[in-house]
């Protein structure tokens, strides 16, 4: 695959949002703001792209119109040559099993009341009815296993599992129809350093082995220092700089970009 | 100098459905007038209930050992924090010992204007101040904590300011007496980096200007690299090094330390290395060194007893077998 075939490419993607929200919020036009303003790009198949920027600046609400789980006010996006845009809600959920989301809360995006292997289970009764019900179960309990979890948690609940392992829960869910892209909305800003560092490195391994494109987003540039290959810097709901990693983080171009580097508190180097 | 708090063998001891836990565990810490300790370690470790036993805000059923010596000022005999009585916390919360938490929007009453609540900061320390005393000394406060505009921004309610501004509100407050001792619990955690920076700079700015001594709570080994003159790391509620800042985190001597420098992340690309393993419960805890299911370097002696803090120099010590003996299976053969 080269790197002229964008596995996702979305152009001039906006979404508006009232202002303030509320209930007295007043309507029209005046009172609404982009919270997605005509945002384009590309990600080619086998990266890491990150969207990177502070709270607010609309890394979710992009991720989300990617996937069609929000609908955009205007904008195109098209993935592996089709445009998603133009589905109807039936081919929708039929090209969604290429694209999955691993979410930032590992509490509240788990249905508390199925076991763990049900839940990583489940995408397989939607997408292939044709397996029997102990195939699915050994697809999840494989699954489960790649991503650390052995077979004594699969009958458990959620709630038995600390966040880092409801994390896994989540990734193993969403690879379970071996997806060709996975967004990741900070899949690690709710964790431990140490169980971050653990969850960011079986990202990359499963990466290797799936053969997986991942759109990350984080409001953290250490996070996504560690593993991206392209970079994209938000701010007000726009990319203000976009570009090879090592060269965001190196040569920053844009003075938003140097800010948010420059913020970055820094860590002595361990000399012994 | 005499220290400004003095913990010594502080214990503090929860009940739970599965039997007593031990969040804070003979934990022995000084802070000078001045000085800053920087308190780190992962979610559970027991640094928010070392800083609600300081605060005397335990939970109910909490009980608590040890000693707790605050010296808030040359004038007044110092006190145990421990043995204090519910009315003599009053004077001592917010007064003789400032805090600021994680969340200022949880902290700060949402249907009270910004200005009166740091008022009533004051009042609850000098009742008889004036209005006009009051109000003098609000604005003075907000100034202080350099928040912009104070005479409009005392007239506003928490949800009208950003989470920056509220959390320099907060810091006002908690300043409003004059408090030698601050403490703050993961003040910047909820904040993006680039306020995270002003409100870092602020708080060094005041704690030169007012000698304050503050205990600064973070899970953030960078943070702590910026505020801090001297670290503790806390693990299943004890402290397993201790030490000069810089010291602890360029020679870190305890292998748990040694693996948080590792797994943080810095803007050098791929260069991280996760620790394996989880952090055990504290109702099941191992018999001997907590870290050591996680620890490469875990040997036979490691599982018989818990290591006591040995000391590396002076003023750096580390709760590890390993302290002390010249090679360290490979890892630090030259020196
Ligand atoms: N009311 C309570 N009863 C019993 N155990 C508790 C109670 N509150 C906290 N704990 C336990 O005490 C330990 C220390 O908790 P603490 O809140 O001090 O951790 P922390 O280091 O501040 O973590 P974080 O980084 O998540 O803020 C944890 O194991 C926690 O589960
Ligand atoms: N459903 C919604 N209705 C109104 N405003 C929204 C909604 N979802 C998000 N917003 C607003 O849009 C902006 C971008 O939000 P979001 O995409 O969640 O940012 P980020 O993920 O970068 O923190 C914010 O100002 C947010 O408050
Ligand atoms: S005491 Fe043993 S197990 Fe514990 S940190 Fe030191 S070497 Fe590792
Ligand atoms: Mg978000
Ligand atoms: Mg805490």
């Amino acid at each position: 695959m080269t790197d002229q075939e964008a596995l996702l490419q979305a152009t001039e993607l906006c979404k508006r949002y009232q202002r303030g929200g509320g209930a007295f919020a007043a309507r029209g036009a005046r009172n609404t703001f982009a919270a997605v303003d005509r945002v384009s790009l590309r990600i080619a198949a086998g990266e890491t792209f990150a969207i990177v920027g502070e709270s607010g600046c609309g890394k979710t609400t992009l991720a989300r119109m990617l996937l069609r789980l929000i609908e955009p006010d205007s904008g195109k996006i098209i993935f592996a040559g089709r445009e998603l845009t133009a589905l109807s809600s039936a081919e929708l959920r039929r090209a969604r099993r290429h694209l999955q989301m691993v979410f930032q809360d590992p509490y509240a995006s788990l249905n508390p009341r199925m076991r763990v292997s049900q839940i990583v289970a489940e995408p397989l009764e939607i997408h292939e009815p044709a397996l029997s019900r102990a195939e699915r179960q050994e697809r999840a309990l494989a699954m489960l296993r790649r991503v650390g979890l052995n077979d004594e948690f699969a009958t458990r609940y959620p709630h038995e599992f600390s966040g880092g392992q409801r994390q896994r829960i989540g990734i193993a869910r969403a690879l379970i129809l071996r997806p060709r892209l996975v967004v990741a909305d900070e899949p690690v800003s709710a964790l431990d350093v140490s169980v971050g560092a653990q969850m960011l490195a079986l990202l990359r391994e499963l990466q290797q082995e799936f053969g997986l494109t991942y759109l990350l987003i984080s409001h953290s540039l250490p996070v996504v220092a560690q593993v991206a290959t392209r970079i994209a810097v938000m701010r007000a709901g726009a990319f203000v700089e976009v570009g090879d990693a090592e060269q965001v983080l190196r040569q920053p171009q844009h003075a938003y970009t140097k800010e948010l580097l420059a913020a970055v508190p820094e860590l002595p180097q361990v000399t012994a | 100098m005499p220290a400004l708090l003095d913990v010594q063998h502080l214990t503090v001891e929860l009940p739970t459905s599965r039997g007593w836990v031990r969040p804070v565990h003979d934990v022995s810490l000084r802070i000078a007038a001045g000085e800053t300790l920087g308190l780190v370690g992962e979610s559970g470790s027991g640094k928010t209930m070392l800083s609600l036993a300081l605060m005397g805000l335990l939970p109910q059923g909490a009980k608590i050992r040890g000693e707790a010596w605050l010296n808030a000022s040359a004038s007044a005999a110092s006190k145990n924090l421990v043995a204090l009585r519910e009315n003599d916390w009053r004077a001592v919360r917010g007064g003789e010992i400032g805090m600021v938490f994680q969340e200022p929007m949880t902290s700060l009453n949402p249907v009270m204007r910004v200005g009166k609540q740091v008022a009533e900061a004051i009042r609850a320390h000098d009742p008889h101040a004036s209005r006009a005393d009051l109000q003098r000394r609000t604005l003075k406060a907000l100034r202080r904590a350099s928040v912009p505009e104070p005479e409009t921004r005392a007239e506003q309610f928490p949800h009208q300011l950003s989470g920056g501004l509220r959390q320099r509100v907060m810091i006002s407050m908690a300043l409003a007496a004059g408090p030698k001792l601050l403490i703050a619990d993961e003040p910047t955690t909820a904040l993006d980096v680039t306020v995270q920076k002003q409100v870092l700079a602020l708080l060094a700015e005041l704690r030169r200007a007012m000698q304050l001594g503050m205990l600064f709570i973070t899970h953030d080994l960078g943070v702590v690299a910026q505020v801090a003159d001297r670290v503790a790391v806390m693990y299943t509620g004890r402290v397993v090094e201790h030490g000069p800042v810089r010291e602890v985190l360029t020679r870190p001597q305890h292998p748990y330390t040694k693996g948080l420098l590792a797994a943080s992340p810095t803007l050098e690309r791929g260069k991280f290395l996760p620790i394996p393993g989880i952090v055990p419960q504290l109702t099941d805890l191992p018999p001997g060194c907590a870290f050591a299911p996680r620890c490469p370097w875990r040997r036979v002696e490691c599982d018989a007893a818990v290591p006591e803090l040995r000391a590396v120099n002076a003023d750096h010590s580390a709760r590890c077998v390993l302290v002390g003996e010249a090679v360290q299976a490979g890892h630090e053969a030259c020196r």
